[in-house]
């Protein structure tokens, strides 16, 4: 599905990626972990195509698409969405009129009718179920006011309604108490599908004991410079990230 | 350049919709303005002696007036002498109904948007359709009629019911008010007039759609509406005119008089013609806006849409003159390109416990400039007067500019007047949220500014809020930052 080689990116005149690969296929949840300043969040926005980035080397292709030559609205239509590690607050558009013209321009993009109101609101019933959140929060304005957990509570229901096919999940525990990121976690793998695929980029382990992933991969200095299966994450628990930093300097 | 920048100028490009022409011979008077201009339009419209008096009363008074030039907008001196005052549609009979209305000037509201067959409107709502000087249709008269309700043309209002013309012309704005206020009364052509009955709840929504079609030509209209005790009435205003290189002047004037328990809700999308991309052309748009809540309870709202123009001055205001009375000014008003605009309201709070509430919401966009100006008054006796206003601009781009100017003038110690201001752009983050959701940077500039304007669309009636949306989407077309 996802296919990152010898990506380079910079912000300004620093380089952030040098050089990173990585190879996601359907299905699968990838965990990207590394030590702050490593470039975690780079590479999300990145993928988003977020334009205060530069890309100076390396190619990404989604589905055999050059990612990088696309606008962040097609690349979402293709079917790449961004959890946002800080959510934006859109004063005076509530949650719901955000969503109904995410998902139908998404639709209009591909060839599709838009939804009626009554059918989006039946699939607004359904997801809301999914992910445990409730309608009066999808009436107020987009994440204004929002606590933490509703913010992150609502960035997975949009996930859910605009059913994407690969989903990056930028640091979505952070600001989570234990019970708000077990309710995320779960609207997550709910979510999960053999079509589907989850890359989750967090510096805690705690996410991954709710998130299993199939492959965990250690970022540093701006390339992955070690990936194991879900243990790896446990082993980064226990002994930080100094081994690694050892290891790569080694 | 900036990103930013280089956005908003693709955005930008959008066309004035409305600016076709229709090819209609006119009656026209000859250029300039004098006593024996102001006698030919009087006798045009077969005036009595009494409004010809008043008419050249006001215009002596104005030549001893000067132009205002305190506005923050700036445009060359204009030559009074240069504009056609009167101008008419040429129908061959004067129409008894409305299947008997030109065919060409039926096509131009058609293409407008705007129908004057009484059966295909969906919703209730009458229209009083002035193009130029004079108003040629007014629909569903027989309907209202039947409640007592007057809905005409001015001119048709001066004939045959001059008593309450006479007693109401002129009181909320004298004659002699303001210079643009001032020469409205001299040359004032047609407009539409409104008198509710007491106790009467107009069961339709009230519109005066208003098209400048001429060339050189000014539009001077004049609306009055009376509510009298205890009715209620919601007025809509529309307008557009064609494309043209140079400007076109339209110093209109309304007055609203609400007396007891009566209550006014008056709103405008405004929509003239705002000049090119590059500031070529474009109406000058002075208009005097006033309304009196002379009775106690009395309620008058000003809910007010402005897109168009090259140059908008007009402060809808409100006396509070009766006790518990409410005034209320909604507005949202977008420049672009070379836009500009100064406008606000006033409130004058003199009765006892009278309440109003002002909601300002700009939106700046290209190398326009964008003022609020806005004064709060509580005389004396006005005890327990309560005011709160919130004047918010949103900015696109780095070449426009925001102001605002409020007064506030408080001569007794009970009120409470309170005055919330901000000021922010659209956010390149807020604009990379919608995108990563598939929604393109125009949509998302659309939905962006529909969701700050959001308090005052609500005010709009149903029909109209959905017009007046499309319209701020089209005004920003290209303008991001």
């Amino acid at each position: 599905m996802l296919s990152i080689k010898n990506l380079q990116a910079n912000i300004g005149d620093k380089q952030i990626l040098k050089g990173l690969n990585l190879e996601v296929k359907a299905g699968e949840v990838h965990a990207i972990m590394g030590p702050n300043g490593s470039g975690k969040s780079t590479l999300a926005s990145v993928l988003a195509g977020r334009e205060d980035y530069e890309v100076t080397g390396g190619e990404v292709l989604f589905y055999g698409k050059d990612l990088l030559e696309l606008s962040p609205e097609e690349r979402a239509r293709e079917g790449i969405f961004l959890a946002f590690q800080y959510p934006i607050e859109i004063p005076g558009v509530s949650t719901t009129n955000f969503l109904k013209t995410a998902v139908n321009e998404v639709r209009k993009a591909r060839g599709q009718e838009p939804l009626d109101a009554v059918q989006f609101l039946t699939r607004m019933k359904e997801k809301m179920k999914l992910v445990e959140i409730n309608q009066a929060l999808l009436s107020r304005s987009l994440n204004e006011g929002f606590s933490g957990g509703e913010k992150k509570r609502n960035e997975i229901f949009q996930m859910a309604m605009l059913e994407p096919k690969l989903a990056i999940l930028d640091e979505t525990d952070s600001g989570l108490d234990i019970d708000a990121l077990r309710i995320v976690a779960e609207g997550v793998n709910k979510l999960r599908t053999k079509d589907n695929a989850t890359v989750v980029v967090t510096h805690y382990q705690r996410l991954l004991d709710y998130i299993i992933p199939d492959f965990v991969h250690v970022l540093y200095q701006g390339r992955i410079v070690k990936s194991g299966p879900k243990e790896l994450a446990l082993e980064l628990e226990e002994k930080g990230y100094d081994w690694i930093k050892d290891e790569v300097s080694a | 350049m900036s990103k930013d920048t280089q956005i908003l100028e693709n955005i930008t490009q959008s066309e004035y919709k409305y600016g076709f022409e229709t090819k209609i011979e006119a009656d026209e008077a000859p250029k300039g303005l004098s006593e024996d201009i102001i006698r030919f339009i009087s006798e045009k419209k077969k005036e009595p002696q009494w409004m010809l008096d008043w008419r050249l009363k006001a215009y002596r008074h104005w030549l001893t007036l000067k132009e205002p030039r305190w506005p923050n907008v700036t445009y060359p001196e204009i030559n009074y002498q240069d504009v056609i005052y009167y101008s008419a549609p040429k129908q061959k009979i004067k129409p008894n109904s409305l299947d008997e209305i030109d065919p060409e000037l039926r096509a131009t509201f058609e293409k407008l948007g705007i129908s004057l067959d009484e059966q295909k409107r969906l919703t209730g709502v009458a229209v009083d359709a002035v193009i130029d000087s004079v108003s040629i249709a007014t629909t569903f008269k027989k309907k209202l009629g039947e409640l007592g309700i007057i809905f005409c043309s001015m001119s048709e209002a001066v004939e045959n019911h001059p008593e309450l013309v006479k007693k109401y012309i002129g009181s909320v704005v004298p004659a002699s008010d303001n210079y643009f206020a001032a020469l409205n009364s001299a040359v004032f052509s047609d407009g539409s007039f409104c008198y509710i009955p007491k106790g009467v709840r107009c069961p339709m929504e009230l519109s005066t759609y208003f098209r400048i079609n001429a060339a050189n030509t000014g539009q001077f209209e004049r609306t009055l509406i009376v509510a009298d005790e205890g009715s209620y009435v919601s007025y809509l205003e529309g307008c557009t005119a064609p494309m043209r290189d140079e400007n076109q002047l339209h110093a209109a004037v309304v007055e609203i008089i609400a007396h007891e328990k009566a209550e006014v809700k008056y709103s405008t999308v405004q929509n003239w013609y705002p000049g090119s991309k590059e500031g070529k052309g474009g109406i000058y748009n002075f208009v005097t806006k006033r309304g009196i809540c002379l009775g106690d309870y009395s309620k008058i709202s000003w809910t007010q849409v402005e897109t168009g123009s090259a140059i908008t001055w007009k402060y809808p205001s409100v006396i509070l003159k009766g006790d518990y009375s409410v005034g209320e000014f909604y507005s949202v008003a977008v420049t672009n390109n070379y836009q500009q605009a100064d406008t606000g309201t006033k409130m004058i709070h003199i009765g006892k416990n009278t309440k109003s509430r002002i909601v300002s919401k700009g939106i700046s966009a290209g190398k326009s400039q964008n003022s609020y100006r806005g004064l709060v008054r509580v005389l004396r006796r006005a005890e327990n007067a309560r005011n709160f206003s919130q004047c918010d601009s949103l900015l696109m781009g780095d070449r426009c500019g925001a102001h605002t100017f409020p007064y506030i003038e408080v001569d007794n110690p009970t009120a409470q007047v309170e005055h919330e201001a901000t000021t922010s752009k659209i956010g390149e983050d807020q604009i990379f949220y919608c995108n990563q959701r598939g929604i393109d940077t125009e949509t998302a500039v659309a939905l962006i500014v529909n969701g700050y304007a959001k308090e005052v669309l609500n005010q709009l009636p149903m029909e109209f809020a959905v017009e007046a949306q499309k319209l701020l989407a089209i005004s920003l077309e290209g303008s991001v930052g």
